[in-house]
């Protein structure tokens, strides 16, 4: 074997090892990729958050209510009303109420995604108890508000515009450390 | 073992550099030497087919055992099965997830330790650098240690039930995976797929150099044989696919051991994600295991028809075309996991766009063996038999492609039964083809012809009755991946199990010819095909030397 080929051979070598990191470092850029992505399109039903209401339209859309608790947090969950029905671009404001049932403070966070996940993009939320970490004492119950609004544009999306259910769905989690929510 | 009765014929003589002395290029080291630190291509592909062998007869037999729960209704023998593995009389959860840990390791065995190191570091591995007359890959010892981690990624896989088991599927899904399988026997799978993926990439950088430096003189890419062609296509989408799992199975490893929340919405993680990463690797996987297929199919069909195949030029680039587009097919795997509607569209529209590369594959096929000057050995039936099992595994793969169908088929006997014809009927017929058509230069004697024409006919009825039933009972609506089912599904789970059964009658045949030719086989010619043979393997003698061309071949 003469040097150049080693050299060639080296230089394509080198070639695929680049692609294989490349891959490698795509792979882990998914991570923030996906929830950025999630976050613009709605995909999986991630909500919207939005400052003010734009204001009714005559269309209703029927809000249902759901809360889960992990099975690691010792918490009573749920909404204080099954459901709301409410104008397509008004401002709705629904409550939940959360027990601390253990006899320790615990300080838990909500994640939440709304069905159908085309919707997911239309719902916007202006205040909401999880945006934040909640810390309750022990026997502690606390009622949480969530202040929201269906987007108008949902008519214009021929996928979407004869959505008649949204459903809004929460589960809580314990808060660990090192585990921080999105 | 250094003087096997695999002695070839002839020897080519040649000095090696300033040393003074000659040697014949057939001279092999010692025993210990030769096979524990090879650096042959042809001895290291001689290894990962025997490993792929072993491991396709533990896979297969784990296939025996779940067609025996699934032949007649309810529970049968999981619980006798689960105690004889942990000792102890076990609890109806413990068998139930004996079930699901055989799921996994038949998946991941015929997956990676059986199609894979068979194709790409068994054939892959013996006959790229003689087809492309090269001496040997670029990097021999690295092509040495691809192999070696095989073995301590199978052990890890092999040792995992005894651990509690790994019953996560193939696929390894979060949270399944993450929090919901406590234990060693999931991290060791994981830690079975990160060793078997590094093996695969070494291999893949060592085809890639290999075929792109180590070509001939004459040898344009344009000239090559097909089954090279398949190889270097085969090898991108392992470089690409690869690290894409390596990644997402990291996360789940320091999801489950560190804290992590990639996949857990506890911690803003998804784990649908997991799904997007997994299948961005698993759906170039699939065609990972069968484009070598392909090209083992195009040799053969051409050598038999006695004709260069038809089409060469678009058979070599809808190849390249299928591996391309394989990479943004991924989500109609995740049909039902909400995707809006345009999400659907698009995917269930490119994956139809596989089907027209792949057309004008089985077209190109029966245009060369149109007009040929046609003989049926061995090798070509099982060639056509890969071309007619894969057609039907591929018309079933147009009907899963609909997104809307999906919704109704995802998850039954309906998807079973098609990956099983592309994989188990497409990807292992090609495998036999290749192996008896190429059994003769590998070893230098004949196998069977009798006992080859026994074993596929044998072979063709058993997976058929096997795996034909198994559409039926997905229109059905029975669920895979369960060991037990209502009644209504007992008929044709029996059939099916029956058709195992004439599988494994056919597998025995298999093996009795192998080792029958292995030691009484004829002595084989340099070609034993004959008029339509033209690729360079069969331009040297079976078996080829130790070290092939040392003087280079020419090509024009």
């Amino acid at each position: 074997m003469t040097a150049p080929r080693i050299d060639r051979r080296g230089r394509t070598a080198m070639l695929a090892v680049i692609g294989i990191c490349f891959m490698t470092g795509l792979a882990w850029a998914s991570v923030p990729l996906y929830r950025l992505f999630c976050q613009v399109t709605g995909l999986n039903g991630t909500t919207q958050r939005g400052l003010a209401a734009p204001g009714a339209t005559d269309r209703q859309v029927r809000v249902d209510f759901d809360a889960n608790v992990s099975p690691k947090l010792p918490w009573k969950f749920s909404p204080e009303t099954p459901s709301d029905t409410v104008a397509i671009g008004a401002r709705d404001m629904a409550f939940f109420s959360a027990t601390n049932t253990s006899n320790r403070p615990i300080t838990g966070t909500a994640t939440f995604n709304v069905t159908p996940a085309q919707a997911g993009k239309y719902f916007t939320k202006i205040q909401c108890f999880c945006f934040t970490q909640q810390t309750l004492q022990p026997g502690e119950k606390v009622r949480m508000p969530v202040v929201f609004y269906v987007d108008p544009k949902m008519l214009a999306d021929p996928d979407a515009a004869d959505v008649e259910t949204i459903t809004l769905s929460y589960t809580f989690y314990p808060v660990d450390s090192g585990k921080t929510a999105s | 073992m250094t003087d096997t009765a695999l002695h070839p014929s002839a020897f080519q003589a040649h000095d090696h550099g300033h040393e003074a002395h000659h040697h014949d290029a057939d001279h092999k080291p010692g025993f210990f030497a030769r096979w524990f630190m090879s650096t042959n291509h042809k001895d290291i592909g001689t290894l990962y087919l025997i490993f792929a062998i072993v491991a396709g007869i533990i896979g297969g037999s784990i296939s025996g055992l779940m067609r025996a729960e699934l032949a007649h209704p309810g529970i049968q023998y999981l619980g006798t099965w689960a105690s004889m593995l942990h000792g102890g009389p076990q609890s109806l959860d413990q068998s139930l997830h004996l079930w699901n840990v055989l799921i996994t390791a038949h998946g991941l065995i015929m997956v990676f330790f059986m199609v894979m190191p068979a194709m790409v570091g068994g054939f892959g591995n013996w006959f790229v650098p003689i087809m492309i007359g090269a001496p040997d890959m670029a990097f021999p010892r690295m092509n040495n240690v691809s192999f070696w981690l095989l073995i301590p990624a199978f052990t890890l896989l092999l040792a995992s039930p005894f651990f509690g088991g790994a019953g996560n599927g193939w696929t390894l899904y979060a949270p399944l995976s993450t929090y919901g399988e406590p234990g060693p026997s999931t991290d060791m799978a994981i830690l079975s797929l990160h060793l078997a993926g590094a093996s695969s990439i070494l291999g893949a950088i060592n085809f890639i150099t290999t075929i792109f430096n180590m070509r001939a003189p004459g040898m344009t890419l344009h000239k090559m044989p097909l089954f090279v062609w398949s190889m270097l296509v085969t090898a991108f989408l392992l470089l690409l696919a690869l690290p894409v799992l390596a990644a997402a199975i990291t996360m789940l490893l320091t999801d489950r051991n560190f804290g992590t929340t990639f996949f857990d919405p506890a911690g803003g993680g998804d784990p649908v994600l997991y799904q997007h990463l997994f299948w961005f690797f698993g759906h170039p996987e699939v065609y990972i295991m069968i484009l070598p297929g392909f090209g083992i199919v195009s040799q053969i069909i051409a050598t038999f028809s006695r004709k260069p195949v038809f089409g060469y030029l678009g058979m070599a680039y809808a190849m390249v075309a299928i591996g391309v587009v394989g990479f943004v097919v991924w989500a109609h795997h995740m049909f039902t996991t909400g995707l809006s509607v345009n999400t659907k569209m698009y995917f269930t529209a490119a994956t139809m766009v596989i089907a027209v590369p792949t057309g004008i594959k089985i077209f190109s096929w029966i245009a060369t063996m149109w007009g040929g000057s046609m003989r049926f050995p061995t090798p070509m039936v099982w060639a056509i038999g890969f071309i007619f099992m894969f057609t039907v595994g591929g018309v079933t793969g147009v009907v899963l492609a609909n997104g809307g169908i999906d919704d109704y088929m995802q998850d039954t006997y309906y998807v079973v039964a098609h990956f099983h014809y592309v994989l188990s009927l497409g990807a292992v017929f090609s495998l036999f083809a290749g192996f008896y058509y190429w059994f003769p230069k590998m070893s230098g004697r004949m196998y069977n012809e009798l006992l080859g024409q026994l074993h596929f006919w044998v072979f063709f009825i058993g997976v058929n009755v096997m795996f034909f039933p198994m559409h039926f009972l997905g229109l059905q609506g029975m669920p895979r991946r369960y060991p037990d089912y209502p009644d209504a599904y007992a008929h044709w789970n029996t059939v099916a199990t029956v058709g195992y059964m004439i599988m494994a009658a056919g597998m025995a045949i298999f093996f009795v010819n192998l080792f029958w030719s292995l030691v009484a086989g004829k002595k084989a010619a340099d070609n034993p095909w004959g008029e339509g043979a033209t690729t360079l393997e069969w331009t040297i003698s079976s078996p080829p030397p130790y070290h092939q061309f040392e003087t280079l071949p020419r090509i024009d």
